[in-house]
């Protein structure tokens, strides 16, 4: 995947350069690490520590504010001073979450499911077949991408208005049952390293079209298409404005928007329970940490893989 | 790679089942890309409002565009934020890259806590940061307290609003991060070899060897975060919109999107929505393609690239 990062000959460096003698080179041990920690070296690790804590302090410090009392989620003390745990048992009250967990759910799940198969059907017949359109059919699925939301959003929402569907969940995933073309465009790349003389092999040996994709083309894109889905999965967890457009039945409500009715709950009552909000809101993340947890790779594959192809 | 298609029956064949292979996406791209941009482009030539039928009014929706004084205003917020998130994001996210691509082995763990955070909704970013920015007890005025300086008040004057959207959306710069690492990675370490014997310090190896040839990433997220950055709403919407905010939501927060969203779906003003749908559209399409021409003068694609 990635190019080989050949280390230096350390003869190369000249001593006037303490910023480069410093680099720690990916094949050099620990021990050779150390004996150049130069001022340039110090520095960074300086830079990075500063980096680190202002990325993950802000989740630490949720997780540390949803335990604490109403009095004390200003305080910032990482560990809470008294640990309210009844916080979490407050949410539910706050608004059905267990159902609007339920929602997101399922929500994403199909969204994620659909788009990945439907993407990757579209993206095979772009890869595999030779076809006179090919060529301006691929490019009109690339410049669609350029078209912000905002300028296809209410035709849109006016056709699940005629199709009765407002105030379900159907249009926050249905769509993508017609592929994406961000995903379509990644899932050919990943086709098209696949050898052909695979493909004309499974042919002679009377394999169909479908099989092709089914038997050949998908198994060896497994990776692919848990990029595809996990990237959905998450885009679709996180998303507001949908859920805002479509959504009017708190019991039909995704988790962020449950979550944005509970912090404008509170603003309405003039009595903010922060704490409550802040519980609500680590329910809303977690399961995005957890699915981070179990498919980062993918996540990092995924992107460097966008890198290198944009 | 390089087969020639048989002619004929069999020809013909292939095509067919390629159009069947590609047949969602024509439906979708028909029913919600191509359809909708028509009939969009008719709404904002009408008054439609959902409950009424909508009639012709010619060019009165892109009349009232230059008549409404908020329609500028939130572009004018939009383009400000914009302008401050883009360039500090991609300075932030290459400075902190270029860190990582010096720590060896450790990268891995300092890629998994800079990815971290995109992973929050942002929703619950938003919800997070209203306290984190809060002026009198927030954890960012409490740190730069220690430092001597006294934070403004992020949340709530007015000239801070589109700061701390942007301090929100640095935060989750992890993705350009991991993107520009992954292309620090394939820059071949003879350039920077052979700029050594040439007696190059580090500032002239960033700039002649570094920056060009990363620079396709660069555009890439460059591009990629201007369109992000002009569609801006979830944050925005979260932190400062909501039913109570209405009467007292400072104009200095109110993004383009947040303003057309309002428009369409809570003043249901569809017509003048799809107007300033169509406005957002060319902006972006008019960035693009400047961005894309300075592009084509600055990036540099290898020519026989190992990829």
């Amino acid at each position: 995947m990635s190019v080989e990062t050949r280390p230096l000959p350390p003869s190369t460096e000249p001593p006037a350069d303490p910023d480069l003698a410093a680099r720690p080179l990916p094949t050099s041990g620990p021990a050779r690490d150390r004996r150049r920690l130069g001022p340039g070296a110090v520095l960074r690790w300086l830079l990075l520590l500063v980096a680190t804590i202002a990325f993950t302090y802000p989740l630490i410090w949720l997780v540390s504010a949803s335990l604490k009392p109403k009095s004390q989620v200003f305080d910032n003390r990482l560990v809470p001073e008294t640990f309210q745990w009844s916080n979490f048992v407050q949410v539910w009250d706050a608004g059905p979450v267990l159902r609007w967990l339920f929602n997101s759910g399922v929500v994403s799940l199909m969204a994620a499911v659909a788009v990945t198969f439907s993407s990757a059907f579209v993206a095979f017949g772009f890869a595999y077949f030779r076809f006179r359109l090919r060529g301006p059919l691929f490019g009109l699925v690339l410049a669609t991408m350029m078209l912000p939301g905002a300028v296809t959003m209410i035709p849109v929402y006016l056709i699940w208005h005629q199709l009765g569907l407002i105030d379900t969940q159907v249009p926050l995933w249905a769509n993508n049952l017609f592929g994406s073309a961000f995903y379509i465009f990644l899932m050919r790349q990943f086709f098209l390293g696949i050898p052909r003389e695979l493909f004309e092999a499974a042919r002679i040996d009377g394999c169909s079209h479908l099989g092709l994709f089914r038997r050949i083309a998908l198994p060896l894109c497994r990776p692919a298409l848990i990029i595809v889905f996990i990237f959905e999965l998450q885009a679709s967890w996180s998303d507001l404005l949908k859920p805002l457009i479509y959504l009017q039945t708190e019991e039909y409500f995704t988790m962020p928007r449950g979550l944005k009715q509970i912090v404008d709950g509170f603003a309405l009552s003039g009595e903010y329970h922060w704490e409550i909000a802040m519980a609500a809101t680590l329910v809303a993340t977690l399961p995005m940490i957890v699915v981070f947890a179990f498919c980062q790779r993918y996540f990092l594959e995924g992107l460097a893989t966008t890198a290198r192809q944009g | 790679m390089a087969d020639r298609v048989r002619p004929g029956r069999l020809q013909r064949r292939e095509a067919r089942a390629a159009y069947i292979f590609i047949a969602p996406w024509i439906i979708g791209f028909l029913v919600f890309t191509a359809g909708p941009m028509v009939a969009s482009l008719w709404l904002s030539f009408t008054d439609y409002s959902l409950v009424e039928p909508g009639h012709p009014v010619g060019m009165a929706n892109y009349q009232q565009l230059l008549d409404d004084p908020r329609v500028g205003k939130s572009l004018a917020n939009t383009f400000t934020y914009a302008a401050m998130f883009v360039p500090l994001g991609t300075v932030v996210a290459l400075g902190l890259a270029m860190l990582l691509h010096r720590v060896g082995r450790a990268a891995g763990f300092f890629r998994t806590v800079f990815y971290l955070p995109v992973m929050t909704p942002a929703v619950a970013a938003g919800a997070m940061f209203l306290l984190l920015l809060n002026g009198q007890r927030g954890l960012l005025n409490q740190v730069l307290g220690w430092f001597g300086v006294t934070g403004p008040n992020w949340t709530t004057d007015p000239a801070w609003l589109k700061p701390s959207l942007a301090i929100v959306s640095l935060w989750t710069v992890g993705g350009s991060i991991i993107i520009y690492l992954a292309a620090l990675n394939n820059v071949p370490r003879q350039l920077y070899e052979a700029a050594l014997l040439d007696g190059a310090g580090p500032i002239r190896r960033f700039w002649s060897i570094t920056l060009p040839m990363i620079s396709g990433a660069l555009f890439f997220t460059i591009i990629t975060h201007t369109i992000a950055a002009m569609q801006m709403f979830d944050q925005a919407y979260t932190m400062f919109y909501g039913p109570q905010q209405k009467a007292t939501a400072s104009d200095e927060s109110l993004v383009y999107m947040v303003y057309l969203f309002q428009n369409a779906f809570e003043f249901f003003k569809m017509g003048f929505a799809s107007a300033m749908a169509w406005v957002l559209f060319l902006i972006i399409l008019v960035i693009t393609v400047v961005q894309v021409r300075l592009g084509n003068r600055f990036v540099y694609y290898e020519g026989d690239s190992p990829r």
